[in-house]
Order: structure tokens, then sequence, then C-alpha cells
């Protein structure tokens, strides 16, 4: 991270509107990495939308999914150099919407009973879902997609009675051949940003 | 990666001692205690590494600071788990807000019982997460050698800082193959030291087209040691200087072009070329609020040139021109390379109008007028009689005295809790910087609430052959406090009196721990106890300045306003006579 590289260091103060970015960070998978994370937005005030972390293709590195909301882009250009500075914080890119598949889990415990158990089901397999466990008077949805199709999902759910909602954070991985790691990588050695 | 130089069996302990050699540490301050103990078995024996026994882990850590800034090296403290690693607290928050290298090494439980709150555990790591550059947890012996060569190279590299280095007990007492490694495995840490010619390019343009450009310098020009280079690019371009509390003397205060220090208690020379000037160069330093008062209103004409080593403090909390990430050495050599025989302006119309501005508010002394002495006197007859000695300051109004009026015509001899405002830093501070420059007169400038602090240091120095020269301003009140009681809280004192004329006797104290005690009260002993103070080299010495309680630092811009209202005393502006512009 170079901030000769960048213009996003002379950004005129603008107007001010809230938007969400998808950060992805390659991180090495070392215990306390995700602590000084989390802790470095807690302490600079910054705001995480959603967080998932997981293993990637190379044992020694974990990826960071973060959803960040920030009402300018300083603050989102502070966010990605305080992260840098993290030894432990091998890489970051933006993953714009459109270059990028974006999903997110959700499981959906929702009240059912005959009357209603054949609809849920048909708006599930609309939205290409399953339904994972049935009771005499609930059912349990499972469903994968990006924000705006859950969110779909969860309207037209709404109206059943949804007891119990569990999401999970956003991954995503950027479209094309390109990998992150490979990005991070020069001659099978990491190299730095 | 890692080459096995010795492939002999080595407890953890001697394993940190052999690396700590290996590095090149001669000094550390500790305090041994339960887990950290099988280290300071072969540390005893250890030839190379010289253990200084402290009386508080702070001031261990603080003595580590002061170490590394006088010697350029990495700093190193030593503490037991626990209370021994959460004293240390405050000397890593201090470090890591004034860029200072050091390693901390703690002693952790064993490796089994981590989690379990077993006696004397703390998650030191977990604790100084905000206030590390970088911390290791190590729980294997074979572990050790590479950890504590990271930390070293961690902490004394690209922006300098605290690192922490915690050990488990287990680890320490177990035996491993001593190895090595050639080079540290750091792939997520990479400075970069190397400016962007384009950037220095379109920064000497900036230059080249400035009428009132201003170098804005700051305590990345001291740790870089760039005073060589700034005092040609000065001389090159002619630009007048401000330094800020942490770059005091790196450009000397007699040359023509210092303007002194910006900021809250700046100059007014200082604060008004920031404030007029339509370009400034700041070069390793970090718009700190107090230096740049309300946002909003700072330097408002001016363009910015950022030069820092840390690309975070760029656009931080100023939009910036032209930024510039490098060691701001680099930079410097490169702007002069660049600027040397080029065509630059003639800006003596502004330099003039500086100049005048310098001299017409000099800040002189003022004379009391209830026969106590005048605390910026002895701060300035202090400097008078001293020279070029090392001076580490505490925190407050004779920190704010001791930068003004302290002979400050060499750099790297000014040590102070400037980011954090450490009140204790002082007398730690300075032990540390005399054992790294045993041959210098190193003064501290205290204050009669901060020696309180972290006085007991002075048995240290006592017993361990260290020399160092205590002032201590004793205007018996937490002076700030009280500065600001008067100008914003009605004059109500509350809890600012620390009666210290009753309680304690300073030199009586100052006697008990092994230090020689002196006390000046007229103008005449003022002169009289330094010259003594000067002539003792075998033994701390405190000297007691009893002065006036009502002395207030001048000038001052009030916490959260412009700059531009700056007083050069209680409700009185400087006249600017911009007309001569």
């Amino acid at each position: 991270m170079n901030a000769q590289e960048t213009s996003l260091s002379n950004v005129a103060p603008g107007p001010r509107t809230w938007r969400t970015h998808t950060l992805s960070v390659l991180v090495e998978n070392k215990p306390g990495v995700l602590a000084r994370i989390s802790g470095l937005f807690a302490r600079r005030g910054f705001n995480i939308e959603s967080l998932a972390v997981g293993p990637t293709e190379r044992p020694e590195l974990s990826r960071i999914t973060l959803q960040v909301g920030v009402d300018s882009p300083d603050v989102l250009e502070q966010i990605t150099k305080q992260l840098n500075k993290l030894i432990e914080v091998i890489k970051i890119i933006e993953l714009e919407d459109a270059s990028a598949v974006r999903r997110e889990m959700v499981l959906i415990k929702l009240k059912a009973d005959p009357a209603t158990r054949s609809q849920i089901i048909e708006i599930v397999q609309l939205f290409r879902g399953k339904t994972v466990d049935v009771h005499a008077d609930s059912l349990v949805v499972e469903a994968t997609g990006s924000p705006d199709k859950l969110e779909a999902l969860l309207e037209m759910l709404r109206p059943y009675g949804i007891r119990e909602l569990v999401q999970s954070g956003l991954v995503a991985v950027g479209r094309g051949s390109k990998s992150l790691t490979d990005r991070a990588t020069k001659g099978g050695r990491l190299y730095h940003h | 990666m890692t080459d096995t130089i010795q492939a002999t069996e080595l407890t953890g302990a001697q394993a940190l001692v052999e690396s700590l050699e290996r590095i090149g540490v001669d000094v550390v301050f500790g305090i041994p205690g339960g887990a950290i103990l099988p280290a300071y078995d072969p540390l005893g024996q250890s030839k190379l590494v010289r253990h200084i026994l402290v009386r508080h882990e702070q001031g261990a850590a603080h003595a580590a600071e002061g170490y590394a800034m006088v010697t350029g090296k990495v700093g190193v403290c030593i503490a037991t788990s626990g209370p021994g690693a959460t004293n240390l607290v405050t000397g890593l928050a201090d470090a890591y807000m004034d860029s200072v290298p050091i390693v901390a090494i703690t002693g952790q439980v064993n490796s089994t019982a981590i989690g379990t709150d077993a006696f004397q555990e703390a998650d030191i790591r977990g604790i100084t997460f905000p206030i590390t550059k970088h911390s290791f947890l190590v729980t294997r012996a074979e572990d050790i050698p590479a950890a504590v060569k990271a930390a070293f190279h961690i902490a004394g590299t690209g922006r300098p800082g605290p690192v922490l280095v915690d050990i488990s007990k287990d680890a320490l007492a177990s035996t491993a193959p001593f190895t090595w490694p050639s080079e540290v495995d750091l792939p997520g840490y990479r400075p970069n030291t190397t400016p962007h010619a384009r950037q220095i390019r379109a920064a000497a343009a900036q230059i080249a087209q400035a009428q009132r450009p201003v170098l804005y310098i700051g305590g990345g020009v001291v740790k870089a040691q760039a005073f060589e280079d700034l005092a040609e690019l000065v001389e090159i371009t002619q630009i007048p200087v401000v330094t800020t509390l942490m770059a005091r003397g790196a450009v000397p205060d007699s040359h023509p072009l210092a303007l002194g220090m910006p900021g809250m208690h700046g100059t007014v020379a200082a604060v008004g070329a920031l404030q007029r000037a339509d370009l400034l160069i700041a070069l390793g330093t970090r718009f700190d609020d107090r230096v740049t008062g309300k946002l909003d209103s700072f330097a408002p004409n001016a363009k910015i040139i950022h030069a820092d080593i840390d690309p975070a403090e760029i656009g931080k909390n100023k939009p910036v021109d032209v930024p510039i990430v490098g060691d701001v050495k680099n930079v410097i050599r490169e702007l002069n390379e660049v600027l040397r025989g080029a065509d630059l302006p003639n800006h003596s119309a502004w330099t003039t109008y500086l100049t005048h501005l310098k001299a017409k508010y000099a800040l002189d002394p003022e004379p009391t007028k209830d026969g106590l002495l005048s605390p910026e006197y002895c701060i300035k007859r202090l400097g008078e009689l001293s020279g070029d000695a090392i001076y580490a300051s505490g925190v407050g109004q004779h920190q704010m005295w001791s930068a003004h009026l302290l002979p400050f015509e060499k750099p790297g001899r000014w040590l102070n809790s400037g980011g954090a405002g450490t009140m204790g830093y002082c007398v730690p501070a300075a032990m540390g910087a005399q054992v790294g420059a045993p041959d210098q007169v190193v003064w501290g400038i205290d204050g009669d609430g901060c020696f309180q602090m972290t006085n007991q240091e002075l048995v240290t120095c006592a017993l361990n052959g260290i020399p160092v020269k205590i002032a201590v301003i004793n205007n018996e009140s937490l002076g700030m406090v009280r500065q600001w009681q008067t100008l914003f809280y009605g004059g109500r004192y509350s809890n600012t009196n620390l009666e210290s004329r009753r309680v304690p006797d300073f030199p009586l104290l100052a006697e008990a721990m092994g230090a020689v005690g002196l006390r000046a009260e007229t103008p005449e002993e003022v002169d009289e106890v330094i010259t003594k103070a000067l002539a003792i080299n075998d033994r701390p010495v405190v000297v007691e300045f009893v002065v006036h309680k009502d002395a207030m630092v001048w000038p001052m811009v009030p916490a959260g306003t412009s700059n531009d209202d700056i007083m050069i005393a209680r409700d009185l502006a400087p006249d600017w006579e911009d007309e001569i512009l």
C-alpha cells in the first residue's frame, strides 16, 4: 500500500454518504490475528457490518472478508492503511460489486402448519433454497446468495412468521482467473502489498 | 529459511540470552519474578548483557525509551507475568505514541496454564494490542530466537515502535536446538523507505512556486537522524523552519530561519508561519491536534507536502497535495538533489516578517511578584550553565518551558513524552539516557507532581553508578492543570494543590535514596546549585527549585480553537502586523 500510487489521500471533503465496501484481507494464519483486526476497528471507531474468516488454499494463510460501512472515501482509505500496518496482514483488496461474486448464507426457522408449509416451500424453491428440517409446526430453510437476494427472500417469508434467523458473514471472490493469493505472492514467496 | 548455525541444545532461557547477545544488546532494564525467573539465570551469567535492576517496571520501560532515544538502538525492558507485565503498559503506550523503538520481554505462565486465571497470569499480549507495533506469544523454546530477532527488526525499522515478546515459563525452561534464523520471515512487513521520484519532483515543483513556504519538522527527522540533510535543505531553500515538540533541536534554535515550536504552546512566529503559509513541507510529523489546533482553520491557505515513513499518517488528519512515503532522510536527500542549483524564489519578505515576529515575541522569563523564583528563569539558567547536555523532561508546564528555553543547538539531545503526555517519564528516561550516554551530562527537568510518580528510580541510579541530575521545578501544584483551572474553570483549584512545599522534603528524599539533595529559593542560589550539581558525577543529584505557582505557559492556543486565536498572555493577542507582508 503506497500512498503515492493512489490519489485517495487527496480527496476533497465531499458530501458524506454512507456506503458499504467489501474488503478481502489475506492474513497470516496465526493466533490473535482476528483479535488484532477487530480491536483495530473498535478502537479507531471504524464500522464492521459483517466479517467472515476462514482458511484458504494455502494452510499458512487465512482470508478475512469484511464489509465496512463508511461515510467518506477518506475513512475507507484510513481503514486499509491501518489494516496494512498490522504485521500479519499480507494483502488487502476491495471487491467491487460488479467484479466479484458475493455470497451470504442464512438459516431461517419459520412457523409452518400444513396450510402454509407448501406455500413456504414454493417460495424457498423460487430462491433456490432448501428445506433442511421439518416439524409439525416449523420449518428450517437454508439459502445462499447475494445480500440483495437473501433480503428479498426474507421479505417474502416474513409474513409466515420468522422464529429464528441466523446469517453468515459475507464471503466474496473476484471474478476472472486471477487469485488474491497469487497477487500477494511472487516466486512462491509472499510479497507485501 | 533458517540455518542451524549452532545445533546445540539450549534451554529457552539460554536461547533468549543468546539471541539478545547476537543482536548486540548491551543493556536491559528489568525486574525478575516467577514466570520470567528461568531467564534471569543465564542473564545473570551473561558477559555481554548488563541487567539493570530497576525499582518499578514502568521505570524499566521508560529507561528503555531513554536509552533508545540517545543511542538510536532498540531499548530493552524485561518483566515477569501479570503485574510485572501490566506495569510496563504505560511505558509501551508512551513508546507507541512517540515511535520509540523498544522491545519488552515478559514472562508468561506455563503454556498449559494460559487461560485458567493462573497466579500472576495476565493476557499482556491482548492488553497491549493497541499500544504495540507488534507482539509475540511464544510457548515453545525453539520459537524464541526467531521471535526475538523479528521483534528487534520490527521495533527498529520503518516507523519505530514498541514490540512485546511474551514467553511462557515452560518455553523458557524446556530445551531445544538453538537455531538462529538467517533472516526474518515477515511477509506482511516491508516498510517503504525509498520515496517515489515522481513525488519528489512534484514536491520540488511546489517548493519552486511557493511564496510563503514553511518547513514543518517532526520527530521522524530525529528518529531518522536526518539533521545534516535537513540543514542542507534549509541552506538551499532558505525556507523558515518550525520544529515540533518531538523535533526540538533538529535545527539549531540560533539559526536565523528557526522559528521555534508550533502548536498549543508554540511561539507566535512558528504558529503564525503555519497559519499564513502557502506551502507546508511536513517532514516526519503527524499533524497532531496539539500542533494544528482546530483542524478546519489550520494553515488554511497552504498546500501540503507530507513525507512520512508511515503511509497511514499521510492524509489522516489533513488532506495532502503531495504525499511522499519514505524514510524522511531519503526524502530530504532526494529533495536536496533536485533543489540544489534550482531556480528558487526569493521569499525574503516572508522570512523578514517571521524573523521580526520571532524577535518581537521572544520568550523571556517574567519576574515574579511574590519573591519566589520564576520557573522559566530556573530552566533557562539551567540550560545556559549546562550547554550541550542531554535533557529529559516530565510532562506539564516545566516541559513546555523546557521546550522553549533550553539551548537547542545540537540534535538528538531532547527527550520527552510528547504524544502520550506521561507524567513520570522524566526520571527513568533520564536514567536510560545516562546509561546510553555515560560520558555526557544528563539533566532531567521534572515537576513536583511528575517527580512523585517515578522518583524511586533514583535508588537504581545511586546503586548502579548512573549520575543523572534531576531538577524538580516545585510549584507545589499540578501546574498545567492548575493553569487550565485558572483560565477555564474560574480559578477553582480542585485537587491541584500538592502542598509539596510542606511534604515531601525533596532534598531529604533524594538523600534517602542515595542521591545528593540541593535546594534553591533565590536567584543567586539558582546558579549556585546548578554549578554544584554539574560538579557531581559519581552519584545522582536532585535540585529542587522552589518556584512561583501562578506562572503560566504562554503563548497558548486554547484547546479546540483556531491557531489564529493564539494568546501571548491572558486576554492578550499578538499584533500580527500583516500589512508588512
